[in-house]
């Protein structure tokens, strides 16, 4: 009981928090309670599959196939796939954390894991025709044209910055989940 | 529609996989359950928040406030709204368009769109169960960073 409330602390703060604010001011706290509705709804439809697909990925894929096809010595193929599978998703970002922990449980290189997080938050395929609609070809080809290089440049940064023993802490981690 | 095509995907998957094996499709729902229940308080506490923080945003106040004239003041402003708000795509390009018809600059507009997608700083939580805090931090101070250097790209190649 002690625990369930300590893991739902902060869910607790965010319920206050919107109490507070109704009761300081109804309109902006129904708006709020509309835009919560709105977001459940969008995480009712996307996140279920997405979690379902993980399961079956840790139950068949063999971890071997991931290393060979995206995990230390995968090369180009690997930062070609990583960026495949980020791109060719649906949902919001935090829909990708999950996924690039089960990357790491099956041994996918850790610069793989960031491009694949970084094809997720910004270059997404359904996303990209609906930026050109709304923004413009030009805005949006620009954009994507800085991006992908980018991505694999962060990615390669932040590889760098984080000390082998770090990232052994952080896949260890992942084999608990 | 989205949703129908990823519903529809996984549940034939699914099918398949438990035609060929039961065993190992059960523990495949178990470890997905495992996998979503462990993280589901965070993505709770993650939607409220957003709730409360969007309700407090008006599209007009951006729109004057990120305007041709603000300049760096307005990108770094553009970044920072982009980073501590999650609004999905859908919501969030016509948004922008429809800031950039108020009077927001493109420049600007470009920092917030880049900063919205790959900045999150309420889903934070969600990000350090994965990755831990330093690269967390890490990858979002990048993340932001590189929105100016968008803003600045795209400032000179679109008019």
């Amino acid at each position: 009981m002690k625990k369930l409330f300590r893991r739902y602390i902060f869910f607790m703060i965010a319920l206050l928090i919107l109490a507070i604010l109704t009761f300081i001011n109804l309109e902006l706290g129904k708006k709020a309670v509309g835009i919560v509705g709105f977001s459940f709804r969008e995480m009712v439809m996307v996140i279920p599959p997405i979690f379902i697909l993980l399961g079956l990925l840790d139950v068949w894929v063999p971890r071997e196939t991931m290393v060979k096809f995206m995990g230390e010595k995968s090369g180009l193929k690997g930062i070609l796939l990583s960026f495949f599978i980020g791109s060719a998703a649906a949902g919001p970002l935090y829909g990708a954390f999950p996924i690039a922990g089960v990357f790491m449980k099956k041994g996918v290189k850790f610069s793989n894991v960031l491009i694949f997080i970084g094809a997720w938050s910004t270059t997404k395929i359904p996303m990209f025709l609906f930026e050109i609609t709304a923004l413009g070809k030009e805005f949006a080809i620009t954009r994507l044209l800085i991006n992908i290089p980018s991505i694999v440049f962060i990615s390669y940064i932040l590889d760098k910055l984080v000390k082998p023993s770090e990232k052994e802490v952080l896949y260890e981690k992942m084999y608990s989940i | 529609m989205t949703n129908v095509v990823l519903y529809g995907a996984v549940g034939i998957i699914l099918l398949i996989s438990f035609y060929k094996d039961k065993s190992k499709t059960k523990m495949a729902l178990k470890k997905a359950w495992k996998a979503f229940e462990n993280i589901l308080p965070q993505f709770l506490g993650v939607i409220v928040i957003v709730g409360v923080m969007l309700s407090l945003i008006d599209p007009e106040t951006i729109g004057i406030l990120v305007g041709n004239q603000s300049g760096w003041v307005g990108v770094i402003l553009s970044s920072v709204i982009g980073a501590i708000t999650l609004i999905p795509g859908f919501v969030a390009f016509p948004l922008a368009a429809l800031l950039l018809q108020n009077g927001a600059g493109v420049m600007q507009i470009a920092a917030f769109v880049s900063s919205l997608m790959m900045v999150g700083v309420v889903t934070i939580p969600v990000e350090i169960k994965y990755f831990g805090k330093k690269l967390t931090l890490l990858r979002n101070t990048l993340a932001f960073i590189f929105s100016f250097i968008v803003a600045l790209i795209i400032g000179r190649v679109v008019q």
